[in-house]
């Protein structure tokens, strides 16, 4: 335990103790090990990607941080790195993968176009920023953002985590229904957002044409 | 463009009068077929005039004629210039043409494709569906009537960005206040969505009565397009008898950016970046082949020097992707992460190169209109000459040596995933996929484009056309490469990088140019309408891993559901350019 964040400053420990031994609070705690072993989901969307790949790869080699393990599967990550552009017949798939991730669960929007739709943000396929739908915890700016900035970026990510608290954080909110599900688009004439129905349904009503 | 095999261009008037005419439009080429003769026109042109290799098929709205245009490139995999023919029809719906797809089966997904965006039906076609948008989508995005939800004006420069700017998001004037449009009275409570009934209908499930009289089912197994070796996100629908493929059908469109709509919108030059994001590992040829056909239209010169810089710039190109390439086919065969480090380790080495030359590891956005935007300084030039002769020989022999006689991968690549060289040609596949299968056709020899006839190199090409020549001929081509570099490093003059001036827009005449280049995937090709504007009237991308796609069901009926992974990785797709 060697991480000076971890224990509580003022509190004496004697010396022979101090390696087996820290004084420190439930959140502490747990943000150290969150912070630590932020096990991403193995997933790519477009050109982000590549760069996700080098900086994971030999020179950038991103495990340095704790964040290499790479999951397949949404069951067992914790981060999601939206990494490219997202188009509305992929986000349905995203959508999903997001509800299968258990919590504690972030978002990280990663180079232009995940971030608010970037370069093709005027294309009809497009959805301009995947914030539109899920929480988005960092944004890394960059069209690519290249292997520093992402690894910038994921840094900033723990010291997000380590300011939690896990009575204030989202996923353990009594009150809300179920705070980490999303519900899913549908795709029809274009994407339709469910939580929208009502305002959908309002503006097309009072479309001019039939077009 | 100097062609050095000048096969003359079959006469087709002569052998069909009445039913094919000259096409004679200022700057256009080619024949115009009537509707009514195109099958019997299409079969001559494969079997009396030899173009066996139809690579790309598109259409184009011209909406102030009323009228829409299919337009076909066929070539002959022996090489020398090809064979353009279009058929016009009135614009009526529906719009239909004959589908060429028992001629030449590589139409297949490019006629899906033109039908998806421009709502031409293709009758004939087996399986026309939609392929890039989803089944229930509203309209043919690329039709010149359709807008774009965020559509703001027809061309580039906007006006509220400049001279103006006075921007205002798009979000705002729309009114779904978003990137939406439905039609008048839509009511998404009552909206039953589509099921794709028509993709499982078209894998023809069936039951099998077995000796035994054991009833035994067939089943239907979704991969991707969240799947760790999909490549991106590809999703595949396989029908599985135990762990036989039976059938299989590419689902694509989940990295459908919208290339084409919005190049119809950019200027020539604002349409340059874009190319980058095509096939993401390869700027720099995306780049070349943009600007050689821009090129053509214009009928420019290109600097001497910036020549044999494109040359340089693509070649480096090549060797990472196929690199790469190695890298991720190991990746897929289980070999987890040890040989794409590797790779990834020299790739960084010629990515140092193109941001040092371009500024940008990735999106290079180099090549400009007659040249070049900047010129390699000399220390840059001197990484590069070190790399070429010292370093990338060394390790492409290293990596061969660690890998190519592994007794496993052998096992694995070994007779798996064959394709004839016959099949290949017929399925339009182009690039190593098509060498590997013993033709010899490769584009900077089949169909010289820059300075690539002044280079002395082998084509490579094996002949068993299975995995394991696919991933031989990878090394032969970073080998031949890494030949042509050397040759370009020594030869390279001194002197201007651009033969134009540096200009915010170019003035490209009316006309129409198809430009192909030998991109390490394949035939990357652009057809670039213009009509005299600062804009392309219709700009379109023929990538070569959409269209090698086309084959995959026929290389993989009968294999296992195993060894498909590693025939993704063998076909080297790339999302961003198969989506576009
Ligand atoms: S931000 Fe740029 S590099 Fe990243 S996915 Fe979008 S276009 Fe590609």
């Amino acid at each position: 335990m060697e991480n000076e964040k971890f224990s509580l400053p003022n509190y004496n420990i004697p010396e022979d103790l101090e390696t087996i031994v820290a004084i420190t609070t439930l959140d502490r705690l747990y943000n150290w090990g969150r912070r630590s072993s932020v096990w991403p989901l193995m997933f790519g969307l477009a050109c982000c990607a590549i760069e996700m790949i080098a900086a994971q790869a030999s020179r950038y080699d991103m495990s340095r941080f704790g964040m290499e393990v790479m999951r397949p599967t949404p069951r067992q990550a914790d981060m999601m790195l939206v990494s490219g552009t997202v188009t509305k017949k992929m986000l349905p798939a995203i959508i999903r993968l997001y509800n299968q991730m258990p919590e504690p669960k972030y978002v990280v929007a990663m180079g232009a176009c995940a971030s608010s739709g970037g370069p093709f943000k005027e294309g009809y396929n497009v959805v301009a920023g995947i914030d539109k739908f899920l929480p988005v915890d960092v944004y890394i700016p960059g069209c690519p953002p290249t292997p520093q900035a992402l690894i910038a970026g994921l840094i900033k990510l723990q010291e997000k985590i380590d300011r939690q608290s896990i009575k204030k954080v989202r996923w353990y909110d009594r009150k809300k229904e179920d705070a980490n599900y999303v519900p899913m688009p549908i795709l029809g004439p274009d994407l339709i957002d469910v939580r929208r129905n009502a305002e959908i349904k309002q503006a097309a009503a009072a479309k001019e044409s039939a077009s | 463009m100097t062609t050095p095999v000048l096969t003359p261009i079959a006469d087709l008037t002569a052998r069909f009068p009445g039913s094919v005419t000259k096409d004679e439009r200022a700057g256009y080429s080619g024949f115009l077929v009537a509707k009514e003769n195109l099958l019997e026109v299409a079969a001559a042109i494969r079997d009396e005039f030899g173009y066996d290799l139809l690579t790309a098929v598109t259409g184009v709205d011209y909406l102030a004629e009323n009228k829409m245009e299919v337009v076909y490139h066929a070539y002959k995999t022996t090489g020398g210039p090809g064979l353009v023919f279009k058929v016009q029809v009135d614009r009526i719906d529906p719009v239909t043409v004959p589908s060429l797809v028992n001629i030449w089966p590589g139409v297949d997904f490019q006629e899906r494709e033109a039908w998806d965006l421009l709502g031409i039906k293709f009758d004939g076609h087996p399986d026309l569906r939609r392929i890039l948008m989803w089944e229930g989508y509203q309209g043919h995005p690329l039709r010149k009537d359709w807008k774009e939800p965020f559509f703001e004006e027809e061309v580039k420069p906007f006006k509220s960005r400049w001279p103006d700017g006075k921007h205002v998001f798009a979000e705002e004037k729309n009114p779904f206040r978003d990137n939406l449009n439905f039609p008048k009275n839509f009511d998404p409570d009552a909206y039953q969505p589509e099921a794709e009934k028509d993709l499982y209908s078209s894998l023809e499930r069936f039951t099998l009565k077995s000796e035994s009289g054991l009833k035994t089912d067939q089943i239907v197994v979704n991969m991707g397009p969240h799947h760790p070796s999909t490549h991106g996100v590809l999703r595949v629908a396989v029908t599985l008898e135990g762990e036989t493929i039976m059938g299989l059908k590419p689902v694509m469109g989940y990295l459908h950016r919208n290339h084409d709509k919005i190049g119809e919108r950019c200027t020539f030059l604002q349409i340059l970046p874009y190319t980058d994001r095509l096939d993401y590992f390869n700027s720099m040829s995306n780049n070349f082949g943009y600007v050689i056909t821009v090129e053509k239209l214009m009928k420019i010169p290109v600097a001497e020097r910036a020549e044999y810089i494109r040359v340089i710039m693509a070649e480096l190109s090549r060797i990472q992707n196929h690199l790469i390439f190695i890298g991720m086919l190991l990746n897929d065969l289980g070999t987890m992460y040890t040989p794409s480090l590797y790779a990834f380790e020299e790739r960084e080495l010629i990515l140092d190169i193109f941001e040092a030359v371009s500024g940008a590891r990735m999106m290079c956005n180099y090549f400009r209109f007659g040249g070049v935007v900047r010129d390699i300084p000399e220390d840059v030039m001197q990484k590069i000459k070190g790399l070429v002769q010292d370093r990338l020989p060394a390790k492409t022999d290293e990596m061969d040596r660690f890998l190519s006689e592994n007794e496993v991968l052998v096992g694995r690549l070994k007779g798996v995933h064959v394709i004839n060289a016959e099949d290949a040609a017929k399925f339009s596949v182009t690039g190593p996929v098509l060498r590997a299968a013993g033709v010899p056709y490769d584009l900077r020899r089949a169909d010289p484009y820059g300075i690539y006839d002044r280079f002395d190199f082998d084509v490579a090409v094996r002949t068993h056309g299975d995995m394991m020549d696919n991933f031989l001929i990878r090394f032969d081509e970073i080998r031949q490469s890494l030949r042509i570099l050397e040759q370009a490093l020594k030869q390279i003059p001194q002197g201007p990088i651009n033969s134009q001036k540096p200009q915010y827009q170019v003035r490209v005449p009316a006309g129409e140019a198809y430009g192909r280049i030998e991109s390490p995937k394949g035939e990357l090709a652009y057809y670039v309408v213009s009509n005299g504007k600062p804009n392309p009237y219709r700009y379109h991308v023929r990538p070569p891993s959409f269209v090698n796609l086309t084959a995959i069901e026929h290389i993989c009926r009968g294999t296992k559901i195993q060894d498909f992974v590693a025939l993704l990785a063998m076909l080297d797709i790339v999302m961003g350019e198969l989506d576009r």
